[in-house]
C-alpha cells in the first residue's frame, strides 16, 4: 500500500536507456569498421615521438626577419587571391543572376512569343550555377592547379567559379525577394531591362547585395588560406610546406598570421557592412 | 532590409573596390587573359575534354560507394565525438564549475575552433597515420570547438530551477545535472549536433586531399596519377553528396519544423 508512494530509487528509464545505448552502438559499428576507427594508433611509440618533436618545436615561433617577410608576402598574397577572386566571382556570378531573374522577364507581364525561349534560357543558367557552386571550391583549387600549375592563378580561378556559382543564387535571391513593382512598372511603360534592373531593381537590392557581397569576401579569405593545402598559393601553401618539413616554429608563426589576417577580416567586414548598409 | 537609404558615396565604395581588385590583380601577376586564349586555351580544354566520360565501369562504381560510406562514416563518427567534447568542455565554459575555469575554457575552445579542419588534419595525419582515422579526429578536434561553444552558451540560457529543485531536495551536484539540466539542453545539444553533422558530411568529402581517407584521398590519388575519367566518377558522387544533403536536410526541417 505504501508502496505506490515510495520514491524510485532507481531510474525507471535506465533499462530502455541502455537498450537504446545498445542498439546506436550497434548501428555504429560498421561506420566505426570504414573509418578505421582505432584510438591505439595514437600510442604508437613511433609516431609519438614524431608528434612530441614536431609539437615542441612550435614555441618558439619563427621569427628571423627572412622567414617574417616570407610570412608577410603570402599574407598579402592571400588577401590578393581573395580579392582577385571575388572580383572574378562577381563579374561572373551578377550577369549570370541577372540572367536567371525572372522579375526582369518581359513575358512576365503579358502574352510573349517567345516565353519559351527566355525558360530554355534560364533553365540551362541554373544548371551551371548549381553545378559550379556544388562543387566544394578546394577540388576547384585542386582541378585548377593540375590545369594551371602551381599558384595563386589556381586559387583566384577555384574561387572565382566556386563563389560565382553561390553569388549568383543569392544574388537572384535578392532580386526575386525585393520589391519587383518598381522593375515591371518600368517595363510595362516600355523601358528597356537594363533600364529596369539599374532604375527598379538596384535601388532596392544594393544593400543586401554589398552586405553579401562583403561577407563572402571575408569567407573567400578563410578559404584561400585551405586552399594553398593543394597548392594554390597563399599563406597555406607556405604553412604546408613547413608541416610536410615538421618545422613547428614555421606553422606557429603562419598559423598565428592565419588568426590575424581572419581577424582582420573579420573586423574589416563588420566594419564595412555597418558603414555601408 | 527593406528600404533603408544607402549611406556612403556609392561611387566612392565603387572605386575603392574597383581599385582593391586591380591592385589585386598585379600583385598577382598573373596573365589570366593569356591563360584563357591561344595554346594554354586549347590545352585547358583537352585537360577539361579528359574527364569524360565518367569511369562508370561496376568495380570502380563500387569503390566509389565504398568512399561514400568512408565519408559518411568519418562524418558520422567525427560529429559524435565532437558532441562528446564539446559538452564535456562546454561544463567549465559556462562556468559551471569555478568562474577561475570559464576563460581558459573558453580559450581553448576558441582555439579549436579557429584552426581549419585541413590543418587538424595534416597533424592528424602525422599523428595517426594516413587514413580516415585522422580525417575523424581533425574533424572531432575542431568540431569539438564549434559545438563546445554553442553548448556552453545553451547551458547558460538553461532554467535553473529543476536543478535547483532536484538539489533542495537533497540529490547530489552531479544527479541534479543529469536529472535537472541535461534534459532540457539535450534538444538544442542535438539539433546543433546534427547541424554541425550535417556541414561535417561536406567537410570529410574534401579532407582527405590531406590523406584523411574517404573521397578527397580517392580523388587526390587519381588526378595524382592523371586517372581523369575516375576522377570525373568521383566529383559526381561528390555532387551527389553535397544534393542529397542539402536536399534532406532542407526537407528534414521542414518536416520538423511545421
Amino acid at each position: 500500500m505504501s508502496a505506490a508512494v515510495q520514491p524510485a530509487t532507481r531510474d525507471p528509464a535506465l533499462g530502455p536507456r541502455l537498450v537504446l545505448v545498445a542498439v546506436a552502438l550497434l548501428l555504429l559499428w560498421p561506420a566505426i569498421e570504414l573509418a578505421e576507427f582505432d584510438p591505439r594508433k595514437l600510442a604508437d611509440p613511433g609516431t609519438l615521438a614524431v608528434m612530441g618533436r614536431f609539437l615542441s618545436t612550435f614555441f618558439p615561433p619563427a621569427t628571423s626577419p627572412e622567414f617574417l617577410a616570407l610570412v608577410l608576402r603570402s599574407t598579402i598574397e592571400t588577401l590578393a587571391l581573395a580579392t582577385a577572386g571575388m572580383t572574378l566571382a562577381v563579374l561572373l556570378g551578377l550577369p549570370l543572376a541577372m540572367l536567371v531573374s525572372e522579375s526582369l522577364s518581359t513575358s512576365r507581364i503579358g502574352p510573349a512569343r517567345h516565353a519559351w525561349l527566355g525558360l530554355a534560357a534560364r533553365l540551362p543558367v541554373r544548371a551551371v550555377l548549381i553545378f559550379m557552386r556544388s562543387i566544394p571550391e578546394i577540388v576547384w583549387a585542386l582541378l585548377f592547379v593540375r590545369a594551371v600549375g602551381l599558384g595563386a592563378a589556381a586559387g583566384v580561378l577555384a574561387i572565382g567559379i566556386s563563389y560565382a556559382g553561390m553569388l549568383g543564387k543569392v544574388y537572384f535571391e535578392i532580386f526575386e525577394s525585393g520589391d519587383t513593382r518598381p522593375a515591371r512598372a518600368l517595363l510595362e511603360s516600355g523601358s528597356a531591362r537594363v533600364h529596369a534592373f539599374a532604375y527598379g531593381i538596384v535601388p532596392v537590392a544594393l544593400p543586401e547585395l554589398v552586405s553579401y557581397t562583403v561577407y563572402r569576401w571575408e569567407c573567400a579569405i578563410r578559404a584561400s588560406v585551405v586552399m594553398g593545402f593543394v597548392g594554390a598559393g597563399g599563406l597555406g601553401q607556405q604553412m604546408e610546406l613547413s608541416m610536410r618539413m615538421l618545422a613547428g616554429g614555421e606553422v606557429a608563426t603562419m598559423l598565428l598570421a592565419f588568426l590575424a589576417l581572419v581577424m582582420i577580416a573579420d573586423g574589416v567586414s563588420a566594419l564595412l557592412r555597418r558603414v555601408l548598409v | 532590409m527593406s528600404a533603408r537609404p544607402f549611406i556612403a558615396a556609392p561611387w566612392a565604395v565603387l572605386a575603392a573596390a574597383v581599385a582593391a581588385s586591380a591592385a589585386s590583380f598585379a600583385y598577382l601577376g598573373v596573365d589570366f587573359i593569356a591563360l584563357f586564349t591561344g595554346d594554354s586555351a586549347s590545352q585547358m580544354a583537352r585537360f577539361a575534354a579528359g574527364f569524360f566520360p565518367p569511369d562508370l565501369s561496376p568495380e570502380f562504381v563500387a569503390r566509389t560507394g565504398r568512399g561514400v560510406a568512408e565519408t559518411l562514416a568519418i562524418s558520422a563518427l567525427g560529429t559524435i565525438l565532437a558532441a562528446a567534447g564539446g559538452a564535456l568542455l562546454a561544463l567549465p565554459a559556462s562556468g559551471r564549475w569555478s568562474v577561475w575555469l570559464r576563460p581558459p575554457a573558453r580559450l581553448v575552445l576558441n582555439v579549436l575552433r579557429a584552426i581549419p579542419e585541413l590543418v587538424w588534419a595534416v597533424f592528424m595525419v602525422l599523428a595517426a597515420g594516413l587514413g580516415p582515422f585522422a580525417g575523424c579526429l581533425a574533424l572531432a578536434v575542431h568540431t569539438s570547438g564549434v559545438l563546445g561553444r554553442l553548448f556552453a552558451e545553451t547551458l547558460e540560457n538553461a532554467p535553473p530551477e529543476p536543478a535547483a529543485a532536484l538539489r533542495n531536495a537533497g540529490s547530489g551536484a552531479t544527479v541534479a545535472f543529469l536529472y535537472g539540466t541535461l534534459p532540457v539542453v539535450l534538444p538544442q545539444y542535438v539539433s546543433y549536433a546534427l547541424y554541425r553533422w550535417e556541414y561535417n558530411i561536406r567537410m570529410a568529402a574534401v579532407l582527405g586531399f590531406v590523406g584523411a581517407g574517404g573521397l578527397g584521398q580517392m580523388l587526390y590519388v587519381s588526378l595524382s596519377v592523371f586517372k581523369t575519367h575516375e576522377a570525373s566518377t568521383l566529383i559526381l558522387a561528390m555532387i551527389a553528396i553535397v544534393t542529397v544533403v542539402d536536399v534532406a536536410s532542407a526537407w528534414l526541417r521542414r518536416f520538423l519544423g511545421s
